[in-house]
């Protein structure tokens, strides 16, 4: 038990403190703006096969979850947030992406 | 008002599900209801934490420090389960009542009450983060309006009520037969959970192999329909899952199954020589 703990601990302590700035930069950036509903662009173009990072903004008053089941990702963003996913490798085609706090916002990603 | 009572329903439901078959689990264990309590709020004040620090865990790791603690809470968690069914294999009948010497399965209930209070916890961190900036966001930028915000609440409250309504389902099953009914759920439960923590270790990057998604569902149950949604928090319900995933899949319950047996047969062994 208490070994449990202390490995939980210490991943959590590991994932809140880790001060190291990602080594992103190389990585090509796509950004998104979401807003009370709206998913900018429309259309998300992003390189197949290869690392990027798709950096989230959430410019409404309403907290946004960009979500895509057929890539298996989310991410839940506070009103004023940005963050990042960072995809490894996406296989070329269209790809349907929502937000799941607000049902009718909805995107598709195109990785070629 | 509709859309925030159904999201918050949906996020309370996932995490009620597996504190109803918890509870049941962990039926005439003493002093449970203090653990499954700690568990409640534990995962709560964790949930809250995530939720604060979500942009630097999503920071750490170059980028992949939300996938990797969600993948470290799962593995907590299904290590817990399948200890829990281990001991279960070996004192269910026990705490059924079938036998009345029960005292090492009083003894050492505390310890598995403990490590399923784990697994609440952890069930309500990893859905409890959405949830606590949802219903935060809702409240702190004031611009959403009266009954938006009512709408949510009632959704927690209706989610909590269904969650317990499961548990009672799972209660009224005659002692007898509880603990292999929650025993089955919860060889699924871990499989499920083991399938999806392998998935944020391959967005993490950390598995590279097997990535591929094996079938596609998606035409026969959506995932993120209501029904795929309480199919996915229940058996690990995935309408694309990749091949490491079902692998991941098949193999937690076979351990798990293998586990059980060579316990409950070890307890034979001792019942006979005692």
């Amino acid at each position: 038990m208490a070994v449990l703990h202390r490995t939980v601990f210490a991943a959590l302590a590991a994932g809140l403190l880790a001060t190291a700035p990602a080594r992103a930069e190389d990585l090509p950036v796509i950004k998104v703006e979401m807003k009370d509903g709206a998913i900018t662009p429309n259309v998300i173009e992003v390189p197949a096969n290869t690392r990027f990072k798709l950096e989230i903004t959430n410019t409404g008053t309403s907290p946004v979850e960009f979500e895509s089941l057929e890539l298996k990702r989310e991410k839940a963003l506070a009103a004023g947030a940005t963050s990042s996913i960072v995809f490894r490798t996406v296989d070329p085609g269209t790809y349907d992406v929502f937000d799941d706090f607000h049902p009718n916002a909805k995107a598709t990603l195109v990785a070629k | 008002m509709i859309g925030a009572f159904v999201i918050a329903f949906r996020e309370v439901i996932e995490a009620g599900l597996i504190i109803g078959i918890v509870l049941a689990a962990t039926r005439g264990i003493a002093g449970r209801g203090r653990w499954i309590g700690l568990g409640v709020v534990g995962g709560l004040a964790g949930a809250a934490l995530v939720a604060l620090f979500a942009e630097r865990i999503s920071d750490a790791f170059e980028g992949a420090g939300q996938e990797i603690l969600n993948a470290a809470v799962l593995i907590v968690a299904v290590l817990m389960l399948i200890w829990h069914n281990t001991w279960m294999a070996k004192h269910g009948r026990e705490l059924a009542g079938e036998l009345r010497a029960a005292s090492e399965a009083v003894r050492t209930g505390q310890s598995t009450a403990a490590g399923l209070a784990l697994v609440v916890g952890a069930a309500i961190l990893r859905e409890g983060a959405e949830l606590v900036l949802f219903l935060y966001g809702l409240v702190a930028s004031g611009t959403s309006g009266y009954d938006i915000q009512f709408g949510a609440l009632a959704g927690v409250a209706v989610g909590a009520a269904t969650s317990a309504v499961s548990y009672f389902g799972l209660a009224a099953i005659p002692t007898r037969y509880v603990f292999s009914v929650t025993s089955g759920l919860i060889v699924l439960l871990a499989a499920g959970l083991a399938a999806q923590a392998a998935q944020f270790l391959t967005n993490a990057g950390l598995i590279t192999v097997l990535d591929r998604p094996l079938w596609n569902t998606s035409s026969v149950l959506r995932e993120d329909s209501m029904v795929g949604r309480v199919l996915h928090a229940l058996v690990g319900y995935t309408d694309r899952p990749s091949a490491m995933q079902v692998l991941v899949y098949l193999g937690t319950i076979l351990v798990m199954v293998a586990l059980m047996q060579v316990s409950s047969a070890g307890k034979r062994r001792q019942l006979r020589t005692a």
